[in-house]
């Protein structure tokens, strides 16, 4: 049962008023694309000074002194790549399966106020989860979570290290807790649409309502549940102040998650508004480009594993 | 459901022309520093109580934000607590003047659980824990400062700010002036390159106090009016003159007293040689153009009050430090160039 | 007879799975809901006491000044999500009826995929994006380049989730409409959109909560303001950045009146939730009747 018409055979602009309709939508999309390419293009028009003067070794060298004006965003792009991955790792399972609770298992007394709640969760302001992930999550990571890690996983050089409170692995968590809401209510959004016939037919073939909401209905989902990660993981990759108060600043890559951290968005909000130097700012401005260039990436690559996992229906 | 929707619509227009008349009103703009926020936004309150028509808004968006505004003529003034070298003033499109506006300090404050009598440190020893080069609380360089105090086997945990500041910059003004090592190493500036390998970054003065506060072997430092607001516990420095001075509005009153020249090229009062000085202490600035471009005389008359007497008795009940009195004079004057 | 037993044994172990599998989702959704009560009951703990009338409709005072509030912020965020959302939604449904009706080729695939990448830009670049169009050409500051800041932001949330729902009604209700006669613009507008509404409006709400805390991109745009203000061609207040600006202060009266003003902002995604079911439910059941 496919979900989405053939358009084809049906986008038919027959009467005038459809011709007018016509004009308007491809008006509205012409325009939503011009705003990006413009968003681009100014980036990149920000950035030239800092492109022409320190090249592609910008992407690898690893300092970053405003004193000398020796720029490199190695250690931001570690920094925000990991803190997005653990993000999105963790978002993605709680989020999923709160989905899925919520459309196939909850009374309605139940899902009603859950979903609510969980959707709460996307109106806190970003600087309310940065002073509490500084004053109530980073102690709690240092007093109680970090140790007890560092007890079962110490081995691995993932859980070695001090442990400061702050840091990358508080990071990622910070990001979770604010992306699970748009996992949670779009791909519950995504389930409840499924047809009620391909639930009850799975159940008719002998599945339990588990087998069924997972096996079936899931996967029928997945082009929607996908979406919501994507739209999950862009916010993850651009967030700032929540990140920033809790990562610990420091521009160096480690192999430790209890190590301090930093992600592009946050050296672009601490530092932008006192740069003064053309070239600092302009550094500044080369960082949200590439933070634009690895949104792209990531979504491309991801579209990638999904287009060859699933053949060469579009995502 | 239309119903309430109109409803709602015509309480907005109401209050939307409630606020016109206050449009009328000539409104002047400024943009920079946080640091002086909490200064302006009680002169401007009380200078507005006493010039109804008239009305600052001042955003703290950052001092460099300040400049980039000032010098884009989007704001008729900046507030930097850097001044404006060289390099900036040229791509000013007109002549600037700088008045110096208000003081401020930066304490030391720590987390050393059940340590309860302040700690005495030296510049030296300071710029060294900053440096990287001792680790631990209990370092015996340490321990010679504090002999009656049972100093922990702890290690230091270096906490600055991450966001450039002019925090940022008076300190490490003071610990260039202390250290040659500093100086080559690392440099004066509101951003710098944090050498110490236990480092951590915290946004705002908020964040450092906040990392401090609870990060047990921390230390950071932090605007006075912080400290004397949250009765946090900050270091004894030793200052040049030999004595051991916490940072309160008198000491860094006298560390500026102690240099009453000071002008836009010549700012630094850092290190103060003055007997009661407190080492860590800097001015904050007030960028204007000689020639504004429009509303000049409420300009004048907003600024001029605000360095004088009337206006600088304000910054203590903020926990800031008014202007030295011949300070005032030398702003006043330089104020008088603007052409109005 | 055996055959029958092995079956059974079969059954109850993927019965048991599937308790586990649901226990393991519920406690998921716990985490979640739980999540937002711990920090919701820190953040009224902190705020609870700034809250009260004065609060809601004065303008701040400064230190050392009793009472004040946030009145023009809540004003300024008001006007800015006004302007925002009338710009943001017709772009955003229109660019998801484009791709809802043209669903595979390259152009549809380039814009859904310009779209994510959208959703990836840290707000305050799309803040200086703001600024470079609107604040710095008028050389003043403005609540208007704040909504367009607020519109780039919405956009992606809006075009994937209104596709999706869009996409969702059923094919046999757009064929219906068209074999009554209709034309292709009537059948989307009166019949397919309102059907997907509740989607729609979920994904209006996040978009709304995903932008009413935003403080990076107000810096250099709606840049703030201590005063009245109502006109969009001026710098106005607006409450997240009054959140911003007082939470990271050394004083504890300001700080109170930000963690008020979270509160607020809280508190005011939750009245617009719980509003606008309220109002689709009792639209649903007039299209039902």
């Amino acid at each position: 049962m496919t979900v989405g018409p053939q358009f084809r055979r049906v986008a038919r602009f027959v009467s005038p008023a459809d011709r007018g309709f016509a004009a308007v939508v491809y008006g509205g999309s012409i325009l939503f694309a011009l705003l990006i390419v413009g968003l681009f293009v100014e980036l990149v028009l920000g950035s030239w000074p800092s492109i022409v003067a320190f090249g592609p070794s910008f992407i690898w060298k690893s300092s970053w002194d405003p004193i000398t004006s020796k720029f490199g965003a190695l250690p931001m792009i570690f920094g925000t790549v990991m803190t997005s991955l653990i993000a999105i790792v963790l978002a993605a399972f709680i989020g999923i399966m709160a989905a899925v609770f919520l459309a196939d298992f909850a009374p309605r007394w139940l899902g009603q106020p859950l979903s609510f709640l969980i959707e709460l969760l996307a109106a806190v302001p970003s600087v309310v989860y940065g002073l509490w992930g500084l004053f109530v999550l980073a102690p709690f990571m240092r007093t109680t979570i970090g140790p007890a890690l560092q007890h079962v996983l110490g081995w691995m050089p993932l859980f070695s290290g001090p442990i400061y409170g702050v840091g990358l692995l508080t990071g990622g968590i910070i990001l979770a807790l604010m992306i699970v809401p748009t996992v949670t209510a779009i791909s519950r959004d995504v389930l409840v649409a499924i047809p009620r016939d391909l639930r009850e037919a799975s159940m008719a073939l002998g599945s339990t309502k588990w087998e069924t909401a997972i096996r079936v209905v899931l996967p029928a989902a997945r082009v929607g549940v996908f979406g919501a990660c994507v739209l999950a993981l862009g916010r993850a990759l651009g967030e700032t102040i929540a990140v920033t108060m809790v990562i610990g600043n420091r521009p160096e890559i480690s192999a430790s998650l209890f190590a301090p951290s930093y992600t592009l968005a946050s050296v672009i909000a601490n530092e932008f508004t006192e740069a003064t130097t053309s070239i600092y700012t302009s550094a500044l401005i080369e960082l949200g480009l590439i933070l634009f260039l690895v949104s792209m990436a990531v979504n491309a690559l991801a579209r990638f594993m999904i287009w060859s996992v699933r053949g060469s229906e579009r995502v | 459901m239309i119903r309430s929707l109109r409803r709602c619509c015509c309480s907005l227009a109401v209050v939307a022309a409630m606020t016109l008349p206050a449009a009328a009103a000539t409104q002047l703009t400024g943009a920079g520093s946080s640091f002086d926020y909490p200064f302006f936004s009680k002169a401007f309150y009380i200078y507005n109580q006493k010039n109804p028509d008239i009305t600052v808004n001042y955003q703290s968006i950052g001092s460099g934000g300040g400049i980039a505004q000032f010098t884009a003529r989007n704001v008729d003034f900046g507030a930097t607590d850097v001044p404006m070298n060289a390099g900036e003033l040229a791509r000013a499109p007109g002549p600037v003047l700088q008045i110096p506006v208000t003081l401020g300090g930066a304490a030391i404050a720590y987390n050393l659980p059940g340590v309860s009598a302040p700690i005495r440190l030296t510049r030296a020893v300071l710029a060294d824990i900053y440096l990287g080069t001792i680790l631990k609380w209990n370092d015996p360089q340490i321990a010679k400062l504090n002999k009656s105090v049972n100093l922990p086997d702890m290690a230091i945990i270096v906490v600055h700010r991450s966001d450039g500041s002019g925090t940022s910059y008076i300190f490490t003004d003071f610990l260039s002036h202390v250290s040659a090592e500093w100086k080559s190493k690392v440099g004066t500036g509101k951003s710098v390159s944090w050498p110490a390998p236990s480092s951590v970054g915290a946004k705002g003065t908020e964040g450092v106090a906040g990392q401090v506060k609870s990060t047990p072997g921390a230390i950071g430092y932090v605007e006075m009016a912080y400290v004397v607001e949250n009765h946090m516990q900050a270091a004894t420095l030793e200052n040049k003159a030999g004595k051991w001075i916490d940072c309160t509005p008198e000491t860094v009153a006298a560390a500026a007293a102690s240099k009453p020249e000071v002008s836009a090229t010549n700012f630094s009062i850092v290190d103060s040689s003055a007997a009661g000085g407190y080492p860590i202490s800097g001015y904050s600035w007030v960028v204007v153009y000689k020639k504004p471009e429009a509303r000049a005389k409420e300009l004048y008359n907003v600024l001029s009050w605000l360095v004088g007497s009337q206006g600088q008795e304000n910054a203590k009940s903020v926990d800031y430090v008014p202007l030295p009195r011949n300070v005032q004079g030398a702003a006043a004057a330089t104020l008088r160039q603007m052409q109005r | 007879m055996a055959q029958s037993a092995f079956k059974h044994r079969n059954l109850a172990r993927r019965r048991i799975v599937g308790g586990v599998g649901v226990g393991l989702a519920l406690v998921c959704a716990m985490i979640g809901a739980a999540s937002l009560l711990v920090i919701l009951c820190y953040v009224i703990v902190q705020g609870a006491g700034a809250l009260n009338r004065d609060f809601l409709t004065q303008l701040p005072h400064p230190v050392g000044v009793p009472g004040g509030g946030v009145g023009n912020g809540i004003l300024g965020t008001f006007i800015i999500l006004g302007i925002a959302i009338v710009m943001a939604v017709p772009i955003g449904l229109l660019t998801a009826i484009y791709l809802s009706l043209f669903g595979r080729g390259p152009i549809p695939e380039a814009l859904r995929f310009l779209s994510d990448v959208l959703s990836g830009v840290p707000s305050i670049a799309i803040g200086l994006f703001a600024y470079a169009v609107l604040v710095a050409p008028l050389k003043h500051f403005s609540a208007f380049s704040a909504s367009f800041a607020f519109m780039m932001l919405m956009l992606p949330l809006l075009v994937r989730t209104s596709e999706q729902a869009i996409r969702s009604v059923p094919q046999t209700v757009r064929e219906g409409a068209l074999a009554l006669g209709m034309s292709n613009f009537r059948a989307t507008v009166r019949i397919v959109i309102p059907t997907a509404m509740p989607a729609i409006i979920t994904a209006l709400l996040l978009a709304i909560a995903r932008v009413i805390g935003e403080t990076a991109p107000l810096l250099f745009t709606a840049f703030g303001s201590q005063f009245w203000e109502s006109n969009p061609n001026r710098p106005m207040a607006v409450l997240a950045l009054q959140v911003f600006t007082y939470a990271i202060s050394p004083y504890p009266s300001w700080q109170a009146q930000a963690w008020g003003g979270a509160l607020l902002l809280i508190g005011a995604v939750f009245v617009l939730s719980l509003g606008a079911r309220l109002m689709l439910r009792r639209a649903m059941r007039g299209l039902e009747a």
